[in-house]
C-alpha cells in the first residue's frame, strides 16, 4: 500500500515538473505577445530610437526569442534565476524577501480562516435550516460577494481611520519583530479571511449535510449519540476529502491572488512585484514569479490529493 | 556665494510683480502657510512617493520613480546648479558660473572643500564623468537628448569645468538642474552608481525597490540652513486611497498627487494642510499636422475652439489648475506671456472654421487612457460632448494604460498626453515643438518659430528674450498642432507637524522635489 502511494507521489511530482516547464514556455510566449519591451519601458516618455536600440543590444534583446528562452532555462536548471532586465539586480534577491512576506501573510490568513470556516461550516450543518445556519450562510455569502478591495477599504475606514486600532499601512520592514509584524499584517489577513472563508465554509456545510443523509449516520443517531458527536466523529471524516480540496484551492489563492489586497494595504508581497514586472516587461522576474505561483498551485493540489487518500481508506486500496 | 547670473539681469519689474502677486493670492487661498519660524534640526520625516520594483540607482534610467527623484536627486546627490524656490537658478556645487559673450562656452567654478559621503573630495573630473555618463554614441541614458547640445567638456584644473556647446544657450545652467545630471564620485573616469555616494544633505541607508528608501542626515553637509531631519523614510504607495489613508491616520507626514476626487475628506482632518502650487505641468492633445484632416490650420483651430476648457477644469481638476492657452509655457514659467489670449468655447466659430476647411462635420478618432494623465478618458469624453455642438464628431478610443507611451503616444495621430513641463521656455520648446525635436508629437513645423527659437536661445538680453518667447507662444497657440486644455496645479498635503519655508518651489511637487532638504519638524 505504502509503495503504491510513494509511486503515485513520484509520478505526480514528475507531472508537476512537466506542468511547470510548459507554463514557463507559455509565460515566455505571452510576454513576447505584449506590445513594447523592457527597453521602451525603462526609457518611457524620454526614449529615442537610438537609445532604445542601444539598450536592447546591451540587454541582449536583439537575440532571437528561442535562444533567450534556452539561456534562461539553462540558468534555471543550475539554480540561477538570472538578473532583472530593468534594474540589473539578481532575481533571487528581488523575490526572496517578498516570497517570505507573501507566504507569511498567507499562513497568517490561513490560520484564521481555515479553522474559522470549518468550525462555522460544521455549526451550519448541525443547525441546518435554522437561524444560526441562515445567519452564517448570509454572512459568508455577503463577504464573498463584495470585492476584496472594498472589504479592505471598509476595514481601513473602521479599524484605522475611525477607531485607530490598527494601522492602514502594512508596509513591513524585514527587520520588524514578530509583534510589529502581527500588528501591521492583521488587517490584510482579516480582509483575506473574509475573501476566502465563504468558499470553505459552504463546502464544509454541503459535504457534511450530504454525509448526514447516509444510513450509517442514521444508525449513529439511533444509537443515541449526541448530534455534535455524530457530526464530528462519524460524518466529518467521511466528508473530509472535498473539504481538503477546497482548502487547498483557497490556500493557493492566498498565495497567488492577493495583489489587490497587497496594493490597498501597501504590503510588499510577490503580487505587487509581478504586476510591476509585467508593466516593465521584465521577463526574468515575471518568469520566476509565475513559476513560484504555479509551483504553489501544483504542490498544494498534490498535497490535497495525498491527504484525501490518507483520510479515506477506500481510496488507498489499489484497484 | 553663488552669482545669480540669468534672472537678475532681465526680469521686468511688471512681470515679476504680476507673478509674485498671483502666487501670494494662491498661497492664502490654498493653505495657511506655516508660521514663520526658524528651522530646527531633528526628528523623522516619512514621505510617500511612488516607486517601482524595477527602480535602479543609475541616473541614466531615472524618470518615473518618485522615490528615486525625491530621495536620490533631491537629498543624496547635488547638481552643479539648482532652481531656488523663487524660480531663479543658483549655483549648487558650482560657486559661480559664467557664459562667454555668445553663450556657447560656460565656465563653472566648483565650491571648495566639498566632500562625498564616502570622504572623497569633489573635483572637476567628477563633474565631467557624471555628465559624460549620459553622452556618447552608445549612451542608453534617457538624458541623452538633454546633454546632446554639449559638444565638449573640459577640465582645465581641479576646480573648473568648461562646457562647450554646439550653439549658444543662455539657459544652460537650468539644464544642469535636470534630475539625471547628479554628480557622483568618479574613479578613473567611471562612477559606481550602485551604492549612492553623493554630496547631498542625506546619506543613503537602504532601499528596497518599490517599497521604501531610508536616508540619514549628513552631519557635515556643506549647505547652510538645509537638511534638518535626522532620518527620512520614503514609502512607496501607488493606490491613491491608500495614500490618503496613510496621511490621515498619521502613518506618514506628507504625500504628493493628492487624489482630487476625495480631497474634501482631507479638510475634515484638522492636522492636515493641503498645499497647492501652480506648476509647469500641463495636459495636451497633440494632433499630427502632416496628416489630414489636421494638416489644415482651420481644422486645428476649430478643434481648439470646440473644447469647453472651463468645464474640463471644473470636472477633471475640480478647479485645481487653470485653463490652458494652447501653449506649453505656463504661468509658472519665467517668460509666460500673461497677455496671451485665454481660449473660450465657441462652437459657432468652430463650425465656421470647419466649413472654411471644407468639412460639414468632422469625424476624428481620439485615443486616450488614464496613463496619459489622471482623468484623460473623462477629458476626452467631455471633449466629445462639447465638440458635437461645434460639428466635431470625436470617436474616443479607450486605450490600455499598460504600454501607453510605447504604443499610443507618437504612434496615433490624435491622442491624450501629459508633460511635466520644463523650467525654461527653450527647453520645453526645443524638446517638443521645434521641427527637428525628438518628441515632436504633433509633427508640427513652423519656420518662424524655429528661427526665433535659435535666436532666443543664444540671446543674453532678457527683455529681447521675453519678446521673442512671447511671439513664440502666440505662434504655437494659433498655428500649433497641440491642444493644451489645462495647466494642472501640484496638490500636495502634509501633516502640520512638518514646517516648510516661506516660499515653496513651483518647479515640481513637494517643494520642487526638495522637501527632504528644505522642510523640518515644526
Amino acid at each position: 500500500m505504502s509503495g503504491g502511494l510513494a509511486r503515485m507521489i513520484a509520478v505526480r511530482i514528475g507531472l508537476g515538473a512537466l506542468t511547470l516547464l510548459l507554463i514557463s514556455g507559455l509565460i515566455f510566449g505571452a510576454m513576447g505577445l505584449l506590445p513594447g519591451d523592457v527597453a521602451e519601458a525603462i526609457l518611457g516618455q524620454n526614449r529615442t530610437p537610438e537609445t532604445v536600440a542601444a539598450l536592447r543590444t546591451q540587454l541582449g534583446l536583439d537575440q532571437p526569442a528561442w535562444s533567450r528562452y534556452l539561456d534562461w532555462i539553462g540558468g534555471m536548471l543550475t539554480g540561477d534565476f538570472g538578473k532583472s532586465l530593468a534594474s540589473g539586480r539578481p532575481v533571487a534577491d528581488l523575490i526572496g524577501g517578498r516570497l517570505v512576506n507573501t507566504l507569511s501573510l498567507a499562513a497568517y490568513a490561513a490560520l484564521i480562516s481555515v479553522p474559522l470556516s470549518i468550525a462555522l461550516g460544521i455549526l451550519a450543518a448541525l443547525y441546518r435550516g435554522r437561524l444560526a445556519d441562515r445567519g452564517i450562510s448570509i454572512g459568508a455569502l455577503t463577504a464573498i460577494s463584495m470585492p476584496d478591495f472594498f472589504v479592505a477599504y471598509v476595514m481601513i475606514f473602521l479599524f484605522a481611520v475611525t477607531w485607530g486600532l490598527l494601522p492602514s499601512l502594512a508596509a513591513v520592514t524585514p527587520d520588524a519583530g514578530l509583534g510589529e509584524w502581527l500588528y501591521r499584517a492583521t488587517l490584510p489577513a482579516l480582509a483575506l479571511t473574509l475573501a476566502t472563508s465563504a468558499h470553505m465554509l459552504r463546502m464544509t456545510r454541503a459535504s457534511i449535510v450530504n454525509v448526514l443523509a447516509s444510513p450509517y449516520v442514521e444508525m449513529a443517531k439511533l444509537k443515541g449519540l449526541t448530534p455534535s458527536r455524530v457530526v464530528v466523529r462519524h460524518a466529518l471524516p467521511n466528508a473530509l476529502a472535498p473539504i481538503i480540496n477546497v482548502v487547498a484551492v483557497n490556500l493557493a489563492f492566498l498565495i497567488v491572488g492577493v495583489v489587490v489586497v497587497e496594493t490597498v494595504f501597501v504590503y510588499p508581497g510577490l503580487g505587487q512585484l509581478l504586476v510591476d514586472s509585467v508593466a516593465a516587461r521584465d521577463v526574468p522576474v515575471v518568469q520566476a514569479a509565475c513559476l513560484i505561483f504555479a509551483a504553489a498551485y501544483v504542490s498544494l493540489n498534490l498535497l490535497a490529493d495525498i491527504l484525501a487518500i490518507l483520510t479515506n481508506p477506500r481510496l488507498r486500496t489499489a484497484r | 556665494m553663488s552669482r545669480l547670473i540669468l534672472p537678475r539681469q532681465g526680469f521686468q519689474p511688471s512681470r515679476r510683480a504680476v507673478l509674485a502677486g498671483g502666487a501670494a493670492v494662491f498661497a492664502m487661498a490654498a493653505a495657511p502657510r506655516a508660521r514663520a519660524q526658524e528651522p530646527k534640526k531633528g526628528g523623522e520625516f516619512r514621505l510617500v512617493a511612488s516607486g517601482n520594483t524595477s527602480d535602479s540607482h543609475d541616473p541614466a534610467t531615472w524618470g518615473t520613480s518618485g522615490i528615486i527623484n525625491i530621495g536620490l536627486w533631491g537629498a543624496v546627490y547635488n547638481n552643479l546648479t539648482e532652481v531656488h524656490p523663487s524660480g531663479e537658478v543658483i549655483g549648487e556645487l558650482a560657486e559661480s558660473f559664467e557664459p562667454s559673450a555668445d553663450a556657447r562656452t560656460w565656465t563653472f567654478r566648483l565650491r571648495d572643500g566639498i566632500t562625498f559621503h564616502g570622504g572623497q573630495t569633489l573635483e572637476a573630473a567628477d563633474v565631467a564623468a557624471s555628465i559624460n555618463h549620459h553622452r556618447g554614441e552608445n549612451s542608453t541614458s534617457s538624458a541623452k537628448g538633454i546633454v546632446a547640445p554639449i559638444a565638449d567638456i573640459r577640465v582645465p584644473d581641479a576646480k573648473t569645468v568648461v562646457f562647450e556647446l554646439n550653439q549658444g544657450n543662455a539657459d544652460f545652467p537650468f539644464i544642469l538642474t535636470d534630475y539625471h545630471l547628479v554628480i557622483g564620485k568618479a574613479v578613473e573616469g567611471a562612477i559606481d552608481w550602485e551604492t549612492p555616494n553623493g554630496t547631498g544633505g542625506y546619506t543613503f541607508v537602504s532601499h528596497n525597490p518599490g517599497v521604501r528608501m531610508v536616508l540619514e542626515r549628513n552631519a557635515d553637509y556643506w549647505k547652510d540652513g538645509r537638511a534638518h531631519f535626522d532620518r527620512v523614510e520614503l514609502i512607496s504607495i501607488r493606490d491613491p486611497a491608500a495614500r490618503m489613508n496613510a496621511l490621515v491616520t498619521g502613518e506618514v507626514d506628507a504625500i504628493s498627487s493628492v487624489d482630487i476626487k476625495s480631497m474634501s475628506l482631507l479638510a475634515r482632518a484638522p492636522e492636515i494642510e493641503v498645499m497647492e502650487t501652480p506648476g509647469t505641468q500641463h495636459y495636451t492633445f497633440p494632433m499630427w499636422c502632416d496628416q489630414a484632416p489636421f494638416d489644415d490650420v482651420n481644422v486645428r483651430q476649430a478643434l481648439k475652439l470646440g473644447l469647453d476648457r472651463e468645464a474640463m477644469l471644473q470636472t477633471i481638476l475640480q478647479g485645481h489648475g487653470s485653463v490652458g492657452r494652447d501653449s506649453p509655457i505656463t504661468p509658472a514659467n519665467r517668460f509666460f506671456d500673461p497677455e496671451l489670449a485665454v481660449p473660450t468655447y465657441d462652437p459657432e466659430q468652430a463650425r465656421a472654421l470647419l466649413k472654411k476647411a471644407g468639412h460639414d462635420r468632422l469625424a476624428v478618432d481620439l485615443s486616450a487612457a488614464d496613463a496619459a494623465f489622471a482623468g484623460a478618458v473623462d477629458a476626452a469624453t467631455l471633449f466629445q460632448e462639447s465638440g458635437s455642438a461645434a460639428g466635431i464628431d470625436l470617436n474616443v478610443i479607450r486605450e490600455p494604460d499598460d504600454g501607453y507611451w510605447s504604443n499610443v503616444w507618437l504612434k496615433k495621430p490624435f491622442c491624450a498626453c501629459y508633460w511635466a513641463g520644463r523650467p525654461t521656455e527653450d527647453w520645453m520648446f526645443s524638446q517638443v515643438y521645434a521641427s527637428d525635436s525628438q518628441w515632436n508629437d504633433a509633427h508640427w513645423k513652423n519656420e518662424r518659430f524655429d528661427s526665433l527659437l535659435l535666436e532666443a536661445r543664444a540671446e543674453l538680453d532678457q527683455d529681447k528674450r521675453a519678446e521673442m518667447y512671447g511671439e513664440m507662444q502666440r505662434i504655437v497657440a494659433t498655428d500649433g498642432g497641440t491642444i493644451i486644455p489645462l495647466y494642472a496645479n501640484y496638490v500636495d498635503a502634509r501633516n502640520s507637524r512638518i514646517a516648510t519655508g516661506e516660499q515653496v518651489s513651483t518647479a515640481n511637487a513637494l517643494d520642487g522635489w526638495k522637501c527632504i532638504e528644505r522642510w523640518w519638524v515644526a
